[in-house]
């Protein structure tokens, strides 16, 4: 099945951006992203449980949220900080994995109204460092390769619930 | 894993993906490609070396001559290695879109 989701990652670059089209009204769309029981919602998933523990939705509010596995042991702590909030237009806010080696990314969310049922959303991601970017794009990849290494099987799958 | 890793190394650095650029139209030999960078002609000797042993590029003996083409199934293999990255995503936004479906009416 083609996936309605594109990925742009040059090579040698620390960015990348992410984009997708949505049968939703642009509303909806961003109220998905700023809502804590619809964000729990939706990044949820059979491995994992998401809960926000903080999410102040305006500018220079704080968000936090944790994954959590089948046994309720957290397996992965984000947080950052909104620094624009511009409701259903923008948002510009920075992202970590608490206790990761990839440190703070920053990420510009556009959302774009195409008509009055569907809506774009462009999401540029800004790493540290080329090798940062290319680390996070090879963590999945590299489960599907090597499930074997336990190591490496650990780190993937705490960067699996990731969002 | 580590011959990998070597290969995204090998990707990163600006003259060896223009060395990639080049081959990719015709096999060049590696005189015909250092006399398209300012770089001394060892140091590209050295990153045709780097980009034979990750084998994106490939040696070909023709007469007195080498001549280097591009690996196409290797490159290949790097621009799927983002997929299940790309894979990930879609799945968390047809989620999100599933969500949001419930809340059109309200």
């Amino acid at each position: 099945m083609e996936l309605k989701t594109k990925i742009h990652a040059e090579a040698g670059k620390h960015d990348l951006t992410i984009t997708r089209e949505f049968e939703l009204p642009v509303e909806l769309l961003f109220r998905a992203h700023v809502e804590a029981d619809i964000f729990e919602q939706w990044m949820s998933h059979e491995y994992g449980t998401t809960k926000v523990s903080k999410l102040q939705a305006e500018r220079h509010g704080g968000w936090e949220f944790q994954t959590s596995d089948a046994k309720g042991v957290a397996v992965i702590r984000a947080s950052g900080t909104f620094h624009e909030f511009i409701p259903n237009s923008k948002i510009t806010r920075t992202f970590e994995i608490e206790d990761s080696p990839f440190g703070v990314q920053l990420e510009f969310l556009e959302f774009q109204k195409l008509s009055e049922e569907t809506s774009n959303l462009r999401l540029h991601v800004v790493y540290r460092s080329a090798a940062l970017r290319d680390q996070m794009l090879k963590l999945p990849f590299a489960k599907g390769l090597d499930m074997a290494h336990n190591r490496l099987q650990e780190i993937v799958g705490k960067f699996d619930g990731k969002r | 894993m580590n011959l990998r890793r070597d290969v995204f190394q090998a990707i990163a650095d600006p003259t060896r993906r223009g060395i990639l650029v080049l081959v990719a139209s015709q096999s060049m030999t590696a005189g015909a490609i250092a006399a398209n960078f300012d770089t001394a002609r060892p140091t590209v000797s050295k990153h045709l070396q780097i980009l034979s042993e990750c084998e994106l590029i490939e040696p070909e003996q023709r007469g007195r001559e080498i001549y280097y083409h591009l690996n196409a199934d290797r490159m290949k293999e790097i621009a799927e290695f983002i997929d299940p990255f790309r894979k990930i995503w879609d799945d968390r936004f047809n989620k999100l879109e599933t969500v949001m479906k419930k809340y059109k009416t309200k």
